[in-house]
């Protein structure tokens, strides 16, 4: 079977039909656009809408970083720069301040972003409303009629029940004062970074078949009452490798008695913090 | 110091390495080759064909040996090689009534015009695993010209079987022309057919889409949501098979550049159309309605279960307010596409260790004063 692939793997056709869907998206902020989503040699839950994202956006003099965890160095992370190199041949960078895109699952670096860089997300659920309402159908109508009660009252019974709101990640948004959107699975902790970010942010969802943006500049405001107001993570130690007490901090359990010790998430963060230099 | 997180791509590159190894497994015994497999693994690579919804007999059987005979993992290969390939254009709608058959059933009439004929079928067989003895032995290898670029699979006459009359009527015709069936919703062909993997599911959906969806679904999620509807959830009475077949036919395009159209190739279907009771026939005149399945190579199973779903999901005031599973086209829609759910469920395998933190972080923090009440005084 010959085989030949484009470059970064999809064809032209399917890539101005995506970067049609993102220039609609960062119209109308939030808002999520239906697009064709293609099948990509990766699975579905994987990174599908934001490897097709970024395969629409990408040209040759681009510089491509990746993260899973905030990691560089996750599976995931590594199979889909193998992905970009071996389809686009294109450079890659664990640089945050160098990358002009960045492909993330579940983080926004620490580095503050620049005007110009796109950041791309792997949204795994689109819909903010989904497990409020599963039926597609009807969240359409939600959004259209900004009917956002529902999503409300689901954070006040939070705060009846557990005296506090309960969502700890994918913390939904409000886009421009309009939207309510899901900012894909990244801890609460990193929402305050899509508030009036200079750069562009980009949502995939491939499965879903959904791409929905934030433009630069732009309103995002996580979703609280007066009284209980939006919260971040707090850590009470700090990051093990570079002393860092401003990022966010996983836990790495040391034997198995449960010691546990706390490092940064974003590790080009954390070694740039600890004076490592890179390639 | 940073044991647990550096190393991810030489795990990535060693795991590679391994399941070569597995795939090509013990080194003394010989390999399978692609042959091999659409000879003697011909229903495997119809169904490959099918929920990879590209009909491409070589692809699909590269794709079950590159996937160590895992049928998701074939199809999902096999899909993420179609949707690379370019489109030259829409083909003429083919005529299953000129369908070459190899099989035809009904259960609805004793004889139907143009006959029964079982044709190559397990239903009749004992499933007992039979020992090499048990098979009558191969007769002589005949290289025949005419089908030797095929697998015999492919082509009728490769198949040892006399084909049926070239032209079979069909046999809901018959009720059709007693005035007892209800008008299906138009469908539309050729170019303005929507097509599901250039368009986003979008609900309420057309039939379209409806029978794309589940002509390319998981055949076990089709089969398992049938047969609830044959339980009772969903249908409140027994179904009818009113035909089924099997067969070849001509795929025929018009190249703009001719003008006039080609024979381009054969596809082996299975054709199904299943006839109910109408639930509602004081509202109709006719007293029944039909469901169609149609898929790529010799499924009947997949071919009958989505004639099932064709009519249950139809109608439009059918938006999921029935209850049953089987009756909701969003769930079925929705659900049944194996690359999709085999890939979601299965990302979960991938890290999600910032996500629990923040569950970590919130659970630990949990404000002294506010234990979560367990109902008592």
């Amino acid at each position: 079977m010959p085989l030949s692939y484009n470059f970064a793997y999809l064809d032209e056709q399917s890539k101005k039909m995506i970067r049609r869907s993102i220039l609609k998206a960062l119209a109308i902020p939030g808002f999520q656009v239906p697009f064709g989503g293609r099948e990509m040699p990766l699975p579905y839950g994987w990174g599908t809408g934001g490897i097709q994202l970024t395969a629409a956006v990408i040209g040759p003099d681009d510089r491509l970083k990746v993260i899973d965890q905030g990691s560089d160095d996750t599976v995931n992370a590594i199979s889909i720069k193998a992905f970009f190199k071996k389809t686009a041949g294109i450079a890659i960078t664990e640089e945050t301040r160098a990358a002009t895109i960045i492909q993330t699952r579940h983080r926004i670096p620490e580095t503050p972003l620049q005007n110009g860089q796109i950041m791309v997300f792997q949204v795994p659920i689109p819909e903010p409303l989904q497990f409020i309402e599963p039926k597609k159908s009807q969240t359409a109508k939600m959004h259209g009629f900004e009917e956002y009660g529902s999503m409300h009252v689901k954070l006040y019974e939070d705060i009846a029940k557990f005296g506090r709101i309960a969502t700890a990640f994918d913390y939904p948004v409000q886009v421009h004062q309009r939207y309510i959107m899901s900012p894909s699975p990244i801890p609460k902790y990193d929402n305050p970074k899509l508030h009036r970010s200079p750069a562009v942010h980009l949502f995939g969802a491939g499965r879903e078949k959904r791409i929905y943006a934030v433009p630069p500049y732009t309103d995002v405001v996580s979703l609280d009452f007066e009284d209980y107001p939006f919260e971040l993570e707090k850590w009470d130690g700090a990051c093990a490798v570079c002393g860092s007490t401003d990022s966010f901090l996983d836990e790495i359990i040391t034997d198995d008695t449960g010691t546990r010790m706390f490092i940064c998430s974003d590790t080009e963060y954390c070694q740039k913090k600890a004076g490592n230099t890179f390639s | 110091m940073y044991v647990a997180v550096k190393g991810g791509e030489k795990a990535v590159k060693n795991s590679q390495r391994l399941v070569a190894k597995k795939r090509r497994g013990d080194l003394c015994v010989q390999k399978i080759s692609v042959d091999q497999i659409t000879n003697q693994l011909g229903l495997g690579v119809d169904r490959v064909m099918a929920e990879g919804s590209l009909y491409d007999v070589t692809a699909a059987a590269m794709a079950i040996q590159q996937a160590q005979g895992d049928m998701t993992e074939a199809i999902f290969l096999v899909r993420a090689f179609r949707t690379t390939l370019k489109r030259f254009g829409n083909s003429i709608p083919v005529q299953t009534t000129k369908m070459t058959a190899i099989r035809r059933v009904s259960g609805i009439f004793k004889d139907i015009p143009g006959g029964q004929v079982l044709g190559p079928t397990y239903d009749y067989t004992h499933r007992l695993i039979a020992s090499d003895q048990d098979h009558a032995p191969d007769p002589p290898c005949e290289q025949d010209t005419d089908t030797a670029s095929a697998p015999p699979d492919q082509t009728a006459a490769g198949d040892g079987i006399s084909p049926l009359p070239g032209e079979l009527p069909r046999v809901i015709d018959l009720l059709q022309a007693q005035g007892l069936l209800q008008q299906d919703e138009t469908t539309s062909f050729g170019d303005t057919a929507e097509d599901l993997t250039r368009q986003p599911l979008a609900f309420p959906v057309s039939r379209n889409l409806r029978l794309q969806t589940l002509a390319r679904g998981d055949e076990g999620f089709i089969l398992g949501t049938a047969y609830s509807l044959q339980r009772g959830f969903g249908l409140d009475r027994h179904p009818f098979l009113g035909e089924l077949k099997v067969g070849y036919v001509a795929v025929r395009y018009t190249p703009p550049e001719l003008g006039f159209d080609i024979h381009v190739g054969r596809m082996k279907l299975t054709e199904c159309v299943m006839v109910n009771r109408q639930n509602d026939a004081a509202r109709k005149a006719a007293g029944f309605e039909t469901g169609y399945g149609l898929v790529f190579g010799q499924n009947e199973r997949k071919a009958m279960s989505m004639s099932l779903l064709d009519r249950s999901l139809a109608g439009e005031k059918n938006t999921g307010k029935n209850g049953y599973p089987a009756r909701d086209p969003e769930f079925i829609l929705s659900h049944c596409d194996n690359v999709e759910s085999s890939g979601f469920v299965q990302h979960l395998k991938l890290p999600h260790y910032v996500d629990f933190q923040s569950e970590l972080v919130f659970i630990r923090n949990r404000p002294k004063d506010h234990t979560p009440d367990k109902g008592n005084p």
